[in-house]
């Protein structure tokens, strides 16, 4: 791929491909706009960049990725998803057949997903300026009346549920990119929760926070909400669903999964007597099968999130600063 | 006839330094008078015999008094004064502190086993030469009303003795007797004879709650440990005197002092037996996988029932298993001082006192999960449900906790590997005074700082800063000190981590912050207590600690000047593959060290058994997640890994401990070590490892590495004109290196500066960072 004067060439067939792959009504009238009457209720909008390497990866790539993640950031607003947009920043060189199986992916999780690219944009860097494709997305969703979680609205007494095993992305991430092989694949959990969340708002409409623990993980998520919340938290180690495979790659590279990101997992807190129906809701769905309540939220003026370990201690999962540094002397 | 005005400052309230001058002007025929004031002691004193009244005031000072100076001014005589009086205490500016808590006094112990005395076998009694101080003492002034007995109003007899000059009870707070003190909840005799029963019983002590249980019964130990989920972490002995420690341990003239003087630490003794070493050189199977899924198997070798044990030294090998040495305290409640006086027969007068004793204790730490000790009766009954048969409290209050000091004699005087109980709240002099300063140490065996003028008050041992409770201690412990010293710091210094929670603490207090790099705080520590001003080159052996470069440093050569220091060398870098996961896991730094030497193609065959060797091998020779470091901690777990002396840690420094319980002489090899570039190379000394046994490596590594590190540090020595060097860091709690190292340098006409006042692990960082801070507020 080049630009300049071969990039014409190049630009019309990139526009074709996206054009086939994503098409629906709105992105069919070819306009530099989509142009859409506006939903009753309150509405969602969210916007997030997509870099990763590799761009392909066990149980997903930089495509389905841009969908998910833009898709989950509307749901985790308890709201529908209705359309994305999307921008790609390619660089030049990047073959033609990856960057075709990276489209056909993200059409295909929007279609997964029930939500259409209505409008986007490529531009094409030179070779070195990039690396071979970043994509952001926009998404627009709408929120059912009633429904209006959010990261300060976490009490003490409150429950805290997971929707699955933590850190399953950033393993297969960090396994693929490294050429590390465990026994066996662990596939990144990449998915669109707003079907999940769907019915766990028909459950419980009132669910206080919900929010997806993607980049830092678990630990890093509930610690913005405790911070947010003024509130702290104790959770039980024992009870955060974790796969083996997963703690074992934990164990070999020295990460606490607690801190490993993941692509289609949320974390729900709800009153403690909604607990038991918005854990059957989420369960009920195939991607909250593993759902599980972790802990609850506690008074604490130092805003620490906390966790019995299995072995009766109490520690500390803190935030980070940047990476895991070692920390014993 | 002459009259002297006197100034004396130190720790010289609270411990009887008053009725001592009015005894003392008594018996030389002097007048005058004496007060307590916010500076120390005033008197004035007027008579012939002023010079032998001053020699014995230096002499024989009461054993709690600390005399830091005594300021003497001829004043016109009073020809008609008569007698010598104690005056009322005058309020002024705080200087002067309160006392670290002291064992049982002889004069206390006559009277404990005096079947006539009114406080016979009275567990509280004390005087002001002995006895509870800094963990009974909320704030200044040290009065009665500011302690944990304030709710004890004082009987008619213990008021007369209180207001006595002439009593050692004069003015003693923490007095008491059996019709006004405090009660313990159970007998002595149900006591011993819980203990007696194989039970585990939570003690009540000065700072805080044990854990007891009778030291011969394999199976009671057994149990504390999993009770405790103590992985093979030694446990302190508790017996009656030394003839008791001489059947397991051997001392010298130094460690006895140190065992029987009035702080009584746990002091770590050479064992008469060896303990069982492995003799394989087969890696030992990991015991306590990463965080522990495994309780560490014990040896059931050793234990003996009780009728054996009157004639025998042997004790379970679970008390310390593998170790080479015992940490042994004597008794310095009267509590303990009862229990073995109940498991003798009750005898009268204080002869027993000197006679080994059968009976030996078991006593650790209640501290379940890592969290700091437990002091209230409450708290206790909560904490230690499941861990302790019996609980054993009373109705004084313990205000501040203070774990049991740990120290060693190293390279023949005491050294600190923890410092608390009986220690706490003595200043360290600083080289300079200065404006008052806190700091907050590091991550680990944490302990915070506060300065005031040139005193230096370190805290007692706080504990690892991962879980809230020790987090909470550390808020409450440099509160305790803001209020017992009446001192306000004007900034705060912190490491330059900047995950540690005593980092956060730090920039929370809305003071100016200051960041101190950690093995510069760990020289500057040596320098401060050791009074060097001037610039001076250290060696920093230690584990980790975050350097400027963002990287793993650990094995420092530094010149420090000042507030400021300069990286004149380090160790060659290691991989650590996983991070923190390889300081708990030896072998990991084992296969680091054979890919250094190009034999990265071995690590599967030989760490198969340890764990995911392969793996391991993939991430040091790709970086992953494997950052290099040049820690001297590490290249020790890299010597204990390929030796096969602990493939997995049970808990933190097990590895190289067990290492150094392997040296009877160390041994240097030559052509051992490389320097290049200030870097010191220990590859070839490793790589011959491969080839030794376990005790003849663990030698060889000692002699070799001190060897080197003397041979790395002599030419920045001799190119600066310095003929001392300042050790720290946590390698420096080994003994032989410790020994070899100051024996190295001396041999060169060099002095080698250990820490004595501070641990030379992280619980002596807060000291050596408030030292930089002080020197920073003086430029
Ligand atoms: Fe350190
Ligand atoms: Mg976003
Ligand atoms: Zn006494
Ligand atoms: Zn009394």
């Amino acid at each position: 791929m080049s630009h300049g004067s071969g990039g014409k060439a190049m630009a019309q067939l990139v526009r074709e491909l996206f054009a086939a792959a994503f098409a629906n009504p709105l992105l069919d009238q070819g306009n530099d706009q989509a142009a859409f009457d506006p939903p009753a209720g309150r509405m969602v909008v969210t916007t997030d960049g997509f870099v990763v390497s590799p761009l392909f990866f066990p149980g997903g790539d930089i495509g389905s990725l841009a969908v998910h993640g833009t898709v989950n950031d509307v749901a985790m607003a308890g709201a529908v998803p209705l359309y994305l947009t999307a921008g790609f920043i390619l660089e030049e060189g990047f073959p033609l057949a990856d960057l075709k199986r990276l489209v056909e992916s993200m059409a295909h999780a929007a279609r997964e997903a029930g939500v259409s690219i209505v409008t986007g944009d490529t531009k094409v860097v030179e070779r070195g300026k990039g690396d071979g494709v970043f994509i952001t997305t926009t998404g627009i969703g709408v929120v059912p009346p009633g429904v209006a979680p959010s990261g300060e609205r976490a009490r003490p007494g409150d429950a805290i549920l997971v929707s699955g095993t933590m850190g399953d992305h950033g393993v297969a991430i960090m396994s693929t990119r490294e050429n590390l092989s465990f026994e066996t694949d662990i596939r990144s959990d990449s998915a669109a929760l707003h079907g999940l969340v769907a019915g766990m708002v028909a459950a419980v409409p009132d669910v206080h926070v919900l929010r997806d623990p993607t980049r830092g993980g678990l630990a890093t998520t509930l610690n913005e909400i405790a911070h947010q919340s003024g509130v702290g938290m104790l959770l039980r180690e024992a009870a955060i669903p974790l796969k083996a495979e997963v703690a074992a790659a934990c164990e070999l590279l020295g990460l606490d999964p607690l801190y490993v990101a993941n692509e289609g997992k949320l974390i729900a807190i709800c009153a403690a007597e909604d607990a038991e129906p918005l854990l059957a809701a989420m369960r009920a769905h195939p991607l909250g099968a593993e759902a599980a309540f972790i802990g609850t939220v506690v008074e604490d003026s130092h805003r620490f999130v906390q966790m019995e370990t299995r072995f009766g201690g109490k520690r500390i999962v803190d935030w980070l600063s940047g990476e895991q540094l070692p920390r014993i002397c | 006839m002459k009259r002297l005005r006197l100034r004396v400052r130190g720790q010289v309230q609270g411990v009887g330094f008053r009725p001592f001058l009015h005894g003392l002007a008594h018996r030389l025929a002097l007048t005058g008078w004496v007060l307590n004031d916010g500076a120390g002691v005033l008197a004035e004193v007027q008579g012939d015999a002023l010079e032998r009244f001053l020699a014995a005031l230096a002499e024989d000072a009461p054993p709690l008094a600390r005399i830091d100076a005594i300021e003497t001014d001829a004043i016109p005589a009073q020809p008609d004064e008569t007698g010598f009086a104690i005056l009322a205490s005058q309020r002024g500016a705080v200087t002067t502190g309160i006392a670290p808590d002291a064992a049982v006094c002889p004069a206390c112990l006559a009277e404990l086993f005096d079947p006539a005395d009114r406080r016979y076998r009275y567990p509280f009694l004390n005087c002001t030469h002995c006895g509870p101080r800094f963990t009974i003492t909320r704030a200044l002034p040290y009065d009665r009303p500011q302690t944990a007995m304030a709710g004890f109003p004082l009987c008619p007899d213990c008021a007369a003795e209180y207001a006595d000059p002439a009593d050692r009870r004069f003015h003693a707070q923490p007095t008491a007797c059996p019709s006004c003190g405090p009660r313990l909840s159970h007998s002595i005799a149900e006591v011993l004879a819980a203990l007696r029963g194989g039970r585990i019983v939570a003690i009540k002590g000065l700072g805080g709650f044990h854990l007891a249980c009778d030291a011969f019964d394999a199976a009671a130990v057994e149990r504390l440990r999993a009770r405790k989920q103590r992985n093979g972490k030694p446990f302190a002995l508790m017996v009656a005197n030394v003839a008791s420690a001489e059947r397991f341990v051997e001392m010298e003239a130094a460690e006895r002092a140190l065992l029987e003087g009035v702080a009584r630490p746990v002091v770590l003794l050479r064992r008469r037996e060896a303990p069982t070493l492995p003799a394989s050189r087969a890696p030992s199977l990991p015991r306590f996988a990463g965080e522990g899924l495994e309780s560490p198997p014990l040896r059931s070798g050793g234990g003996l029932g009780r009728g054996q044990a009157s004639s025998s030294s042997t004790l379970p090998d679970a008390i310390a298993p593998g170790l080479a040495w015992l940490g042994v305290m004597l008794p310095y409640t009267p509590i303990h001082h009862l229990l073995f006086h109940e498991a003798t027969g009750r005898p009268d007068g204080t002869a027993w006192l000197e006679r080994p004793q059968d009976l030996a204790l078991v006593m650790t730490s209640a501290n379940p999960g890592g969290e700091p000790l437990a002091i209230g009766n409450d708290e206790a009954r909560r904490r230690l449900e499941g861990i302790a048969d019996l609980i054993v409290d009373h109705d004084r209050d313990i205000l501040i906790r203070a774990d049991d000091s740990v120290m060693r004699v190293v390279a023949g005087a005491p050294a600190f590997l923890r410092r608390g109980r009986g220690h706490v709240p003595t200043p360290i002099r600083l080289p300079r005074s200065g404006p008052p300063v806190l700091a907050v140490g590091g991550h680990q065996k944490a302990t915070v700082c506060l300065t005031r003028g040139d005193e230096a008050f370190l805290s007692q041992h706080i504990g690892d800063l991962d879980n809230a409770a020790t987090l909470e201690f550390l808020e409450e412990s440099v509160a305790h000190l803001r209020r017992i010293l009446a001192v306000e710091p004007v900034a705060v210094a912190h490491d330059l981590h900047p995950d540690f929670q005593s980092t956060r603490f730090a920039e929370s207090l809305g003071l100016p912050t200051l960041p101190v790099q950690h093995h510069h705080a760990h020289i500057a520590a040596v320098l401060a207590e050791q009074g060097e001003g001037g610039p001076a080159l250290g060696l920093a052996l230690d584990g980790f600690g975050l350097g400027p470069d963002g990287g793993s440093w650990g094995g420092e050569m530094l010149l420090v000047e000042g507030v400021g220091f300069t990286r004149l060398g380090h160790l060659a870098p290691l991989a650590q593959p996983g991070g923190d996961v390889a300081a708990r896991q030896p072998w990991r730094m084992a296969a680091a060290a054979l890919a250094r030497m190009g034999r990265g193609a071995e690590i599967a065959g030989r760490f198969a058994a340890c764990g995911p060797a392969d793996g391991v091998r993939r991430m040091i020779e790709a970086g992953i997640n494997a950052p290099p470091t040049s820690s001297c901690g590490r290249w020790f777990d890299a010597a204990c890994g390929i030796l096969g002396v602990r493939a997995v840690a049970g808990f933190e420094g097990e590895a190289p401990m067990a290492l150094e319980s392997l040296v009877r002489r160390p041994t240097v090899l030559e052509g051992g070590w490389r320097i290049d570039g200030g870097v010191l190379d220990l590859t070839p000394l490793l790589e011959s490892l491969l080839q030794i046994n376990a005790q003849e490596g663990a030698e060889r590594f000692h002699g070799t590495l001190a060897a080197a590190l003397v041979a790395w540090a002599m030419p920045e020595l001799a190119a600066r004109g310095l003929d001392r060097v300042a050790l720290s860091g946590g390698c420096l709690m080994n003994a032989v290196l410790a020994e070899a190292l100051s024996a190295g340098f001396a041999a060169r006409g060099v002095t080698a500066l250990l820490p004595r006042r501070a641990p030379a692990n992280d619980g002596g960082l807060s000291l050596g960072q408030a030292w930089v801070a002080v020197q920073s507020l003086l430029q």
